[in-house]
């Protein structure tokens, strides 16, 4: 491994006995080679991952992420870290299974503690069509291998007697639970993979942004660049919100739209939330960060943007949903919030594949739920790029869905990015 | 945001519902040729660039007219806003 060697317990006790003068730089920060095999653009979750993969279970060689600011900087830096495979279609659940799976294992994987933490996610009911659903889906899940569980009333308030049972409007009356969904530390989730990405020689290259991708007969040839002209065998692109501005580079336009999606922090509290929850009467979910923060978001503002920073009536709106089911967190403060740019797909879920354009593949339309993908993501946009199959965890990940009718729409909002 | 309504004047963006692109007032004709394809181009594709827009908003808490808001998506700021009746009628969609 470059530099630094395995993270470990005995490596902490060594290190502290020797004046920790053993740690180094995480990975290198190398000058971008004439031409590669693999060229990764975007060095977000998915990209890092991708990389990462090719590189280990793939063994593939010459790989390198060109990433405009810094690595993380983008979405996987700014979610709000729930991981769960909670899906009722398809061509959607396999794949999310398999991505939870991945994170099961991923600590141990790329020698990194990316504090994956299964504390487990209810998605509240309030009505009994919406128990109808939820058990179904709930069904679904268990059908793909996943794990579910309906809670009744009592058991939800045997969790968080604090909530709104009350609520004349909007009773809880139980909720559909995932054990093993929970939260990740997400930035640790992009050092991970780039840290072990970089070990496996890929170049991981910043502050370098795609200005341009170059063809010949319908062929790729590689990247125009802030840093130069970059050649490239495969070029997998994997940029989440600004996805429609590189894919115009070669005149595709996109079954998408980017939204932004606002997030929000509160001041550090005792232990309170020690799961996920979603509320399901308002738009409204939950959970609590180790350091105490209560962690929530809500509703996209719903117009196109490409500002990362939201509008109030969202931010209202998200309080007000908060206050509907926790009504004690009008007390609490709000520390921060933020915006991350999604890439807002016409069914609401993602795209793997390749494009009309040899060498050339897509991986994008994560909406607000790449987060958890992104170990799954990885694998499957690196299994597509070295072998040209898809996985088979994804292979409904494609852009003729919309045109033969496949479309994958979980929410069942259609052509309306701005509703999924 | 705050939507210089061309009849009503100044309003709060939360009193509209928004749909998209503008170009989806140039709905293609379902029975000409190649329907198909345009219609698929038409309901799923979008240019989404990243600066001005010209995209449609639906003042339901008001009055209820469609307008045209061109809008950049960098800034948000909004330079023009029409009656999305008089755009499509420029565009010979009504007569
Ligand atoms: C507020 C918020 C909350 C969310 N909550 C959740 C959640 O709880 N659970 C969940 O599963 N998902 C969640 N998501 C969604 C998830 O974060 C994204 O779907 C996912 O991170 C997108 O993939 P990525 O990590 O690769 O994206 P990014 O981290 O955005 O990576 C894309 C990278 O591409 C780079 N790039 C763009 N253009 C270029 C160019 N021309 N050249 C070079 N580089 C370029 C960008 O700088 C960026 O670093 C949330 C998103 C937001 C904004």
């Amino acid at each position: 491994m470059f530099g630094t060697g395995r993270y470990s317990g005995w490596r902490v006790v060594k290190e502290a006995l020797t004046g920790h003068k053993g740690w180094g730089p995480a990975w290198r920060d190398p000058e971008p080679q004439a031409s590669y095999d693999y060229i990764i653009i975007g060095g977000g979750g998915h990209g890092l991952a991708t990389a990462y993969y090719l590189a280990k279970e793939f063994r593939q060689a010459r790989i390198a992420v060109l990433e405009k600011g810094y690595l993380g900087g983008g979405n996987v830096g700014r979610n709000t870290t729930i991981i769960r495979s909670n899906y009722l279609l398809d061509g959607n659940e396999p794949f999310y299974e398999f991505s939870l799976k991945l994170w099961e294992g991923l600590e141990q994987d790329f020698n990194f503690n990316a504090m994956v933490s299964q504390r487990g996610i209810i998605n509240l009911i309030h009505t009994d069509a919406q128990r109808d659903a939820f058990t179904r889906r709930g069904n679904a899940m268990i059908l793909n291998g996943a794990d579910a569980e309906l809670l009744d009333r009592e058991q939800v308030r045997a969790m968080y007697p604090f909530l709104n049972f009350n609520n004349a409007r909007f009773p809880i009356k139980g909720a559909l639970m995932q054990r093993r969904g929970g939260t990740v530390r997400h930035d640790a989730v992009a050092w991970g993979y780039a840290r072990g990405a970089d070990s496996r020689g890929v170049d991981l290259i910043q502050n370098c942004e795609v200005t341009g991708i170059r063809t010949e007969q319908g062929r790729v040839t590689g990247v125009d660049t802030t840093r130069g002209f970059i050649g490239a065998k495969k070029v997998g692109v994997a940029v989440a919100g600004n996805s429609s501005r590189v894919m115009a580079h070669v005149g595709m336009r996109l079954p998408m739209e980017s939204h932004v999606l606002q997030a929000f922090v509160s001041e550090g509290l005792k232990p309170l939330i020690d799961g996920v929850m979603t509320y399901g009467a308002g738009h409204f979910y939950v959970s609590q960060s180790d350091k105490g923060g209560l962690v929530f978001g809500g509703d996209i503002d719903g117009y196109n943007t490409y500002a990362q920073r939201g509008n109030m009536p969202v931010v209202e709106d998200v309080a007000e949903g908060g206050m509907s089911l926790i009504p004690m967190i009008g007390r609490a403060r709000l520390l921060r919030s933020w915006g991350g740019i999604m890439d807002m797909s016409m069914d609401g879920s993602p795209i793997i594949d390749k494009t009309d354009i040899e060498g050339l593949y897509f991986n994008g339309g994560w909406c607000y739920g790449g987060f958890k993908a992104t170990p799954a993501s990885g694998w499957c946009f690196a299994h597509l790029l070295a072998t040209d199959r898809p996985h088979e965890t994804a292979t409904a990940y494609r852009f003729d869905r919309f045109r033969k009718g496949l479309m994958i729409d979980e929410k069942g909002q259609g052509a309306q990015p701005n509703l999924h | 945001m705050i939507i210089n309504h061309p009849i009503l004047g100044p309003r709060d963006s939360q009193e509209f519902v928004y749909l998209g692109d503008a170009a989806l007032i140039d709905r293609p004709d379902g029975l000409a040729e190649g329907a198909l394809d345009t219609f698929h181009d038409y309901l799923y594709l979008r240019d989404n660039p990243a600066g001005l827009h010209r995209e449609l908003w639906y003042h339901e808490q008001g009055d209820r007219s469609w307008l045209v808001v061109t809008r950049n998506t960098l800034t948000h700021e909004i330079t023009q806003v029409e009656l999305a009746r008089d755009v499509a009628r420029a565009r010979g969609r009504s007569k």
